[in-house]
């Protein structure tokens, strides 16, 4: 049930998104053509920075060095019951999406999108966004430098849903 | 921040790699992550076009519009200071609708948006309730569809999996930062 319900909800989209169209009059094509080009512009923007996070994550996990800090670490992992793999994912997420973008591809591609590293990866990149990017752009913006309590609360959620989707893994699939 | 983290990243696999002696995998692994790049990026630009081409008929349709009204309550809900027919309460409900909807390209804008009435609104120099709440909440994950997520997640079984299992972590996580946004501020 669950199952289909996941499988239904792109078609089921695409579906309300196209007959919503025709009921406005939208001029679908060209529209898809400007989006797509949106797509593309984004990719094309933030290829550089996989590139500079991919090399540098690459080295680190070669160098053994990720070894050392996991190893390091490993107290702190088994207390909130996270996948060592996980972890480095863990760090990265607040700071610079594009670098845990090129984490989850290391994970999804030494473990696989299956696994229960590759799932709990996915629920953390899904339900977490890059926080510190966030916070300095929206204050940035209106030059607000006294943000008071916002990185307190936001980076206890952070903290909360990388337990959280640590939890609902093993509740959902194992 | 990152350019502390990532030169950190560098130099300690340097360095590791001369103790452990793996410095020809370190070099192998350099030239190998920057081809990685590329090739994820290539193999996720026709999906990642799709569904930006997809929202941009919906943003043209105006369904941002059209969702934001079931919105409105649960603006005036979270933020009980706000005038709800001021364009700040507007701009909110836009932005939250544009991040749901996964509209990317629109919501940064419609989030500054936001911002800036809300700057206008605030009594000190420092960020109101209303500010720290609002970035919060952005700082979650409110998206319907993680849709480069399940991109890349090509090469499962079902790639679809894990879109309940987000949802339901995003909502906590959402609930989570709202609560602790609102205790912090009654605290203050």
């Amino acid at each position: 049930m669950i199952n289909y319900f996941s499988i239904a909800v792109i078609p089921l989209m695409f579906f309300g998104i196209i007959t919503y169209g025709f009921m406005q009059r939208v001029k679908m094509f060209d529209s898809f053509l400007a989006g797509a080009k949106d797509g593309l512009e984004t990719s094309v923007r933030i290829l550089p920075s996989l590139v500079a996070l991919l090399t540098a994550i690459s080295m680190f996990k070669a160098s053994g060095a990720l070894d050392i800090l996991t190893r390091l670490s490993l107290p702190v992992l088994q207390l909130i019951k996270l996948p060592k793999e996980v972890a480095p994912l863990a760090f990265m997420r607040p700071i610079s999406g594009s670098g845990s973008l090129a984490i989850v591809e290391t994970i999804f591609k030494d473990y696989g999108p299956d696994s229960l590293a590759g799932r709990v990866a996915s629920v953390m990149m899904g339900s977490t966004e890059t926080t510190f990017y966030t916070l300095t752009v929206y204050f940035g913006s209106v030059n607000v430098k006294d943000t008071r309590y916002t990185v307190k609360a936001a980076l206890a959620a952070d903290l909360f849903g990388m337990i959280a989707s640590v939890w609902i893994v093993r509740m959902f699939f194992y | 921040m990152i350019n502390y983290i990532w030169g950190a990243l560098m130099l300690i696999s340097l360095v590791t790699a001369f103790f452990t002696g793996r410095l020809e995998a370190v070099t192998k692994a350099a030239m190998e992550g920057a081809g990685e790049a590329v090739s994820m990026s290539l193999s996720l630009l026709g999906v990642i076009c799709l569904w930006t081409g997809m929202m941009k008929i919906a943003e043209e349709g105006g369904l941002i519009n059209l969702f934001a009204k079931l919105l409105k309550p649960v603006i005036k809900f979270l933020f009980p200071g706000l005038p709800p027919n001021s364009s700040a309460a507007d701009a909110i409900v836009m932005n939250m609708m544009a991040n749901i909807l996964g509209m990317a390209n629109a919501a940064t804008p419609l989030g500054l948006k936001a911002m800036k009435e809300l700057d206008r609104l605030k009594k000190s120099s420092r960020a109101s309730d209303e500010m720290c709440l609002f970035v919060v909440i952005n700082t979650a994950s409110l998206q319907l569809i993680p849709s480069t997520l399940i991109a890349m997640r090509g090469g499962s079984q079902n790639a679809f999996e894990i879109i309940i299992p987000v949802w339901i972590a995003s909502f906590l996580t959402l609930t989570v930062g709202i609560i602790a946004a609102k205790i912090l501020s009654l605290r203050e």
